[in-house]
């Protein structure tokens, strides 16, 4: 390097580097405190508890009035199948575009572009009101319905995404597909047979995004949902803990706690790819 | 065998197709038969579209295109082109109905006037059916019989009645049975609903025990488009969404009507709403550039003190400076709002042990924000110190050593060579991060729900309301009435600052040429 850095830089740079992470992992632990806590309360909190006991992981699963489970089973089902539909129509709607010359092929992926900046909560007065509507009709699909909510986040599936499909799909060599056409294949075998095979690393990065997007989306859950049954883990946990600080701060971190599991092993499996930028701004900024 | 592996994808769409199309007709006549003619050419168009698609070989490629664009088109961009048309008509509470239907609600008013009459009555239903009948008698003891949405006199004798028991009380009409008492209570919901027409009087329950001739009090006279209160004789004329009397009284419900600029015009200029609006807007910016300004340069700083190879634990470090990052923001905000709480808040008590006074985290508008602004630190800079990482490891290490050849300082070379060139690759994801940030809802509404509210604001408007957030609360806060027309035109304002932002990054990337040329 251009200098030999002396001793004291580098103990500086460490002292700097461990102030930060005491401000990363300051509510993490207070956090962690509180869940293990059996008081269940704000007040005079000590940073070790006493008594440290699971009590308050036991009464988020026996708890009929805030039904924590349902809650997060909500949140994990509605991700999973959102991800999974999402990713599913991503990778349909990449591939002619990667492939195929047809007309329209420019301004379709141009039009992709354009709409997909416009984030879906800024309409969400018109979206509450088309699914007011269409209770009258097919109540199954109405307001305080995992269909409903489900289908909505469908509308922002093939957005950037199908950017980042594509750019994956245009690594992979024609040839391949043009050998499985000499072997028989239709078109949609040479994709479904070959092609998604091998974008399994993007299929996978896509979910996961998709998947960490979904279950924290509270705007729109929390227009569309309005029972206990039905709530996603945001709009339950939110309604659970507003105002109610200083008697269930101890549950409430349990319930973060184990909330937040999921997301952060997700997350670390696919970090890496974050580096690369794109990706990131995808799902937080 | 090769013929089925080939044919069954044919098969399995035919049958698809068959199924969904099977489904559209049942929904077609659902729609029909209610009249629904608008959700009906939607749903034929669509219908048409998909089989074309899926059955014509021009359209090959856009069979795997339509689910995304299908879901993309009914939930993205018919709401967009909805809210535009929301923003343009008084829309909310008190204004939910359409012109006809409240027409319709305001027709079906009654009165009692003074020459009422007054009937004793008894109450016959068939049973397990929503069929009933009502036996009326009047003070000189004349009987009627309410019967099939007809009233007409009748007498004793009359061979529909049936009196089981010879005591002189009529047990059955045809098939109707008499209710008593309790069964009268059960049914009451529904007999105080019943309405007979009888001479341009409605005959209808009073009391538990009592029917009386009501009178229709308001006529729409569809000629000069008002309704007159018959009772009362005054003309309410139609003018911007409710009929109102000449001394201004208006009658309720409203009805939804175009506005025009009407909602534009009060978010400037009215200052009962513009103050606050005002207000909300510019906090929006200086949020939205906070953010991105705190977020890059601790993420920045820690990515150069990271980047140095030397340095031990770097990987260990990065680690667990980026686990802010993994959380949920939804959990993380909601936590910290925890630990900032004002009575029993972590924070607070630290203050305390240190001798120094509680601070009012949220309840001060200058708290708020300030804890807001920390709080998105914590929760952005992984972010940022990641990309900063991304960003660094491509700067060729000759130009520093050319640098400090010529004598350059640290910091000269900081600002000389890392940042132009670190500004130049991140520029657009910094631009990103603000748009972002810009509607970055979570944060704002789950910490303090946009308040501390601004006193004397006419709308939900809170001190720490971004656009965003004050969008949501005009349409959906409990407590106040939804003002859906207002909302949207907030949104349409949002749209217009994304849409310049975002033609800003495509400049600066030069993204739109790229599309052109490389795809």
């Amino acid at each position: 390097m251009y200098k030999k850095q002396d001793k004291k830089t580098r103990i500086f740079k460490h002292i700097i580097i461990w102030i930060v992470i005491a401000f990363a992992l300051f509510p993490l632990v207070w956090t962690l405190s509180a869940a293990l806590n059996p008081a269940n309360t704000l007040i005079n909190q000590n940073l070790i508890p006493e008594n440290a006991s699971l009590k308050n992981f036991k009464y988020l699963f026996n708890n009929t009035q805030h039904p924590f489970p349902i809650w997060l089973w909500n949140s994990v089902k509605i991700s999973f199948i959102t991800s999974f539909i999402a990713v599913s129509m991503t990778a349909l709607a990449a591939y002619p575009f990667s492939r195929f010359e047809f007309r329209g092929r420019r301004n379709g992926l141009f039009v992709i572009l354009l709409i997909q900046i416009f984030p879906q909560m800024l309409a969400m007065v018109a979206i509450y009101l088309l699914f007011l509507n269409i209770q009258k009709v097919l109540p199954a699909f109405g307001l305080n319905t995992h269909p409903a909510i489900i289908t909505i986040y469908l509308g922002g599936a093939i957005g950037v995404n199908t950017w980042l499909m594509k750019g994956y799909l245009d690594t992979i060599p024609n040839s391949l597909e043009e050998a499985a056409y000499i072997d028989g294949a239709s078109k949609f075998q040479a994709f479904y047979r070959i092609i998604l095979p091998l974008a399994r690393p993007i299929l996978a990065v896509l979910f996961v995004l998709q998947f960490i997007a979904t279950y924290s989306e509270y705007i729109l859950a929390s227009i569309i949902l309005n029972s206990n049954q039905k709530y996603t883990l945001a709009v339950g946990l939110h309604l659970f803990i507003s105002d109610m600080y200083s008697n269930r701060w101890g549950v409430f971190s349990a319930a973060a706690l184990l909330g937040a599991l999921p997301i952060v092993i997700l997350f670390m499996s696919v970090q890496k790819y974050i580096v690369h930028g794109l990706i990131g701004g995808a799902v937080k900024g | 065998m090769k013929f089925w592996r080939n044919n069954i994808l044919h098969l399995a769409k035919i049958i698809i197709l068959s199924i969904l199309d099977a489904l559209a007709v049942w929904s077609a006549t659902i729609l029909f038969t209610e009249h629904k003619y608008i959700f009906l050419s939607v749903l034929i168009i669509v219908t048409v579209i998909i089989n074309f698609v899926y059955l014509s070989k021009k359209t090959y490629a856009l069979r795997y295109i339509l689910p995304g664009t299908f879901f993309m088109i009914l939930l993205v961009v018919y709401p967009i082109i909805y809210t535009v048309y929301v923003s343009f008509t008084n829309y909310g509470t008190g204004n939910i109905l359409t012109k006809p239907q409240v027409i319709n609600q305001i027709e079906n008013r009654y009165y009692l006037p003074e020459d009422t009459k007054d009937f004793n009555f008894k109450a016959y239903k068939i049973p397990d059916q929503k069929e009933y009948a009502v036996l009326l008698e009047n003070e000189e003891g004349k009987l009627y019989l309410a019967i099939d949405e007809e009233v007409s006199e009748v007498t004793k004798a009359d061979s529909r009645f049936v009196d089981q028991n010879n005591d002189g009380k009529i047990d059955m009409i045809e098939n109707y049975e008499h209710l008593d008492r309790a069964q009268l209570f059960k049914n009451l919901s529904v007999l105080q609903n019943l309405e007979f027409f009888w001479n341009d009087n409605i005959l209808k329950m009073k009391s538990i025990s009592k029917f009386s001739l009501y009178r229709q009090q308001y006529k729409y006279v569809k000629a000069e488009d008002k309704i007159i209160d018959l009772k009362n004789n005054i003309s309410y004329l139609s003018k911007e969404g409710s009929f109102t009397s000449p001394e201004g009284e208006t009658l309720l419900p409203g009805y939804r009507a175009n506005l025009g600029w009407e909602n534009y015009l009060t978010l400037f200029t009215d200052s009962r709403v513009s103050g606050p609006f005002l207000r909300v807007f510019i906090w929006t910016f200086e949020w939205a550039i906070l953010s991105v300004l705190t977020t890059f340069v601790l993420g920045l700083f820690l990515a150069i003190l990271l980047n140095d190879k030397t340095l031990k634990f770097r990987k260990f470090y990065r680690v667990i400076l980026i686990l802010p990052y993994a959380l949920p923001a939804f959990i993380s905000v909601l936590i910290w709002r925890g630990l900032l709480n004002t009575e029993v808040g972590v924070i607070n008590q630290i203050l305390n042990t240190l001798s120094l006074q509680s601070i009012p985290w949220l309840q001060s508008v200058f708290w708020s924000r300030f804890a807001l602004v920390v709080i998105n630190l914590w929760l952005g800079f992984p972010y940022m110190m990641l990309i900063s990482l991304g960003s660094l490891q491509s700067i060729s290490g000759e130009l520093y050593e050319a640098a400090s050849i010529d004598g350059a300082s640290a910091w000269q070379r900081f600002k000389f060579i890392t940042l132009p060139l670190i500004l130049v690759s991140l520029g657009p994801l910094l631009i990103s991060s603000f748009a972002f940030n810009f509607n970055n809802f979570n944060v704002i509404y789950l910490f303090n729900e946009g308040g501390p509210p601004i006193v004397g604001a006419q709308t939900p408007a809170g001190g720490t309301d971004i656009l965003i957030s004050y969008t949501y609360r005009l349409s959906f806060e409990s407590g106040r009435g939804a003002d859906f027309g207002l909302a949207s035109t907030v949104s349409i304002i949002i749209f217009m600052i994304t849409a310049v932002i975002t033609w800003f990054n495509f400049k600066y990337t030069g993204a739109l040429e790229e599309v052109k040329e490389n795809v």
